[in-house]
């Protein structure tokens, strides 16, 4: 009558392997496309802003959430910002250790409302702290692609 | 309202948009696996198909022999009640004769189309039919309707999958064979 | 029943194409956009928000839903994703149904959304995975493979030829050439479909929808604000939906019964007892040519066996006594999946407000349905509108 019968030598079980042999080739978007173009050729972040909900977004968006607004005039905000919050990473994907842990932040760009998540870089791990203000590290533009790898981190305001 | 009225979103790239580098893209390839638990019925089943024989799953209720073999019966909602072998030979349900793969890349010249089929599986209620393949066939004097049979795998070769057939291959009718009781399996393994 | 009747206000739809540039919440954004610009209401005035879309392995998203939320107006509201595979789009004004008809909401946004294209090296290969992972992934099927199998099966069945199926790709893909929205729309012959490129036989490259990008939103309300809204609410007097097993190799494939059983169940709630004569106008989902045929079929719209023979003898047509497909279907418009049955929703919403412009079909109709479903052969959607 049971459907489930009791399991007393476990190398009876028997599974199938598999994988979904899939990839994904992502396009930015219309915001999207001039946020990353922007980054690439003259190495700064832009912002939409909605003048009805007073919001601001980074990255920037075509539309505001909140009262589905047209947002189609875009601001250079520049590539200061602050720490709003970060963590140690201390494990590889694959789960193994990392030689020196990794520091991701959530930092909110210049006085926008948006943000990125990215990494912190050439900071002693006892010097960040919450609200200190950094500076986005990019790769040099020969070497740019437009893509959030442009940025290598975070880094001091000197 | 009229459709025409309005300007519609939506704006279409061309593959040379990519090539040419006139849109931005990042790329992700997954690297997942997994491993699905082949359960009762299914692990059983692969278990009967290693050993080269095809094994199905009674409901006394609706009075239905099932392949795929599964442990409850989805119409009357109760454990099924006993295992049952059916033969290895059946009847076309339908076919395709397919030059896709998996991933709609066409098959070369020179590869072979593939033949899908659903084959009703003899000594199974009628209509429980299975998704597998057909071989040794010219495409073009494939019918449905035809009687088919198994081919398998040598048995060391055999791993316990739904592979473990090769294909199914049309049986020449010399003769009408008499429907045996398939033999019953009986009780748990 | 004790519901309250829900009506259609507004509706909005992107353009379908084979890759966008937009992202999916972008799409979805310029689709409600537009469903809310057509019926003049801003996002506030909206109560709850539902989304349908399809596999998240399309667009490489997992919780496709989370991610769509402020594209769709969903953000700070009651807001949920419903997913019943490729009957999506005709569930999601159920879905929508369900908020505005139980008194939850007075107003309810109903978007749908499909990109595709992000999955490569075709959106054919994320199908691998509907079917079962261990008995029948390991054969390599592609979707193709199963509507060739039922194709046929249907074919064998009623005595049907390949000729008479593709009557129905060139009718659609004409009708589409009408249709802002269109990305395959042509004028094409029966030769045409019968030369194209033979991919599973019985099914050529013409006999095929193709892969889409796209969104479609709809604005639902209830009587009482409907009327206030606008003097054309196009009433939803009937819906249905229905699944069958996964085991789609054990059914009869000439015949959807999971459509049927949909059909029924949204004929009985519309008080519909004859659908091939009180159904005016139809948009049943056509992925592949021979599915409009098989759907009608398990519509009841016609007998078993014969719906090809009134393709032939232009019932079906735009101007003729059955008009089925008049928006020019997935196979002209395009079939961004959840996106296509939501499209045939807003194709029925227009025709039966008159304001389908060079779609619009003759004779005033006041009752017409969309259907969706399929996936493995098991899923049906159905909705009944009046005006």
């Amino acid at each position: 009558m049971a459907i489930t019968e009791k399991i007393t030598d476990t190398t009876v079980p028997t599974f199938w392997e598999g994988a979904i042999p899939v990839r994904y080739v992502y396009t930015f978007g219309l915001a999207g496309e001039k946020f990353f173009r922007t980054v690439k050729d003259k190495g700064t972040f832009l912002a939409t802003y909605c003048d009805e909900c007073d919001i601001s977004f980074v990255p920037p968006k075509v539309y505001c959430d909140r009262c589905f607004k047209e947002l189609d005039s875009y601001i250079d905000v520049g590539t200061l910002g602050y720490v709003e919050t970060f963590t140690l990473s201390f494990r590889n994907m694959d789960g193994s250790e990392k030689e020196i842990p990794k520091i991701l932040a959530m930092v909110r760009i210049g006085d926008t409302d948006g943000g990125l998540i990215h990494y912190l870089e050439g900071f002693e791990i006892d010097e960040i702290a919450i609200g200190m203000p950094v500076k986005a590290v990019l790769k040099p533009k020969s070497q740019r692609k437009g893509s959030i790898e442009d940025i290598i981190g975070f880094g001091p305001v000197r | 309202m009229k459709l025409e009225d309005f300007e519609l979103g939506g704006t279409h790239l061309k593959s040379s948009d990519f090539k040419q580098g006139k849109v931005l893209t990042t790329e992700w390839e997954p690297n997942l696996k997994y491993a699905w638990d082949n359960g009762v019925a299914i692990g059983r089943y692969l278990a009967e198909l290693k050993a080269g024989r095809i094994i199905a799953r009674i409901c006394h209720k609706c009075d239905r022999i099932m392949l795929p073999p599964r442990m409850f019966c989805e119409l009357c909602f109760r454990p099924t009640d006993e295992w049952m072998y059916v033969k290895d030979t059946g009847v076309i349900n339908t076919f395709s004769i397919a030059k896709v793969n998996w991933d709609a890349s066409r098959r070369g010249p020179k590869e072979p189309p593939l033949l899908p089929a659903v084959i009703e599986i003899d000594g199974a209620s009628e209509g429980m039919g299975i998704m597998h393949m057909l071989g040794e066939v010219n495409p073009k004097d494939l019918k449905i309707g035809m009687k088919v049979k198994a081919v398998w795998k040598k048995p060391e070769d055999r791993t316990g999958s739904i592979t473990d057939i090769l294909y199914f291959k049309p049986v020449t009718a010399k003769r009408k064979t008499k429907t045996k009781a398939a033999p019953k399996a009986g009780g748990k393994r | 029943m004790g519901m309250r009747k829900v009506a259609i206000v507004g509706a909005g739809i992107t353009k379908f194409v084979r890759r966008a540039q937009e992202t999916g919440k972008e799409l979805s954004w310029q689709a409600s956009k537009m469903a809310l610009e057509s019926c003049d209401l801003t996002l506030d005035d909206i109560d709850m928000v539902t989304l349908g879309t399809a596999p998240d392995a399309f667009d490489g998203v997992h919780m496709k839903g989370e991610y769509l939320a402020d594209g769709a107006g969903g953000i700070g509201k009651p807001y949920m994703r419903h997913f019943v595979g490729g009957g999506t789009g005709v569930f999601s004004p159920i879905h929508g149904w369900f908020h505005v008809a139980s008194g939850m909401a007075d107003i309810c946004l109903v978007v749908a959304e499909e990109k595709m294209s992000t999955c490569h090296p075709h959106p054919a290969g994320a199908f691998l995975t509907i079917f079962d992972h261990t008995t029948e992934q390991p054969l390599m099927p592609t979707l193709i493979w199963i509507f060739a199998l039922e194709m046929n099966r249907y074919m064998q069945t009623y005595g049907i030829s390949k000729a008479d199926i593709a009557q129905v790709s060139v009718k659609n893909k004409r009708n589409a050439m009408d249709h802002p929205s269109a990305q395959v729309a042509e004028k094409i012959t029966v030769e045409d479909v019968l030369n194209s490129e033979t991919l599973c036989w019985p099914v050529n490259r013409l006999d095929i929808s193709p892969a889409s990008d796209g969104a479609a939103a709809i604005v639902l309300a209830s009587e009482r604000v409907a009327r206030r809204l606008t003097d054309k609410p196009v009433w939803i007097d009937g819906i249905g939906h229905s699944i069958d097993t996964a085991y789609w190799a054990t059914r009869d494939l000439a015949y959807p019964r999971y459509v049927e059983t949909a059909a029924r169940m949204a004929y009985d709630m519309a008080g519909i007892k004859e659908p091939d004569k009180e159904i005016h106008i139809a948009e049943p989902y056509d992925p592949f040519d021979y599915k409009e045929l098989h759907h009608m079929e398990g519509l009841m719209l016609c007998p078993r066996g014969k719906a090809a023979q009134l393709t032939a003898d232009g019932v079906t047509a735009r101007d003729g006594n059955m008009p089925i497909c008049p928006s020019g279907g997935a196979l002209g418009v395009g079939n961004p999946i959840a996106a296509t049955g939501l499209m045939k929703i807003i194709e029925i919403f227009l025709q039966l407000r008159g304001e389908a412009g060079k779609r619009q079909v003759p004779g005033d109709p006041r009752c017409g349905l969309a259907q969706a479903g399929v996936d493995l052969m098991q899923m049906g959607t159905v909705v009944v509108m009046r005006s």
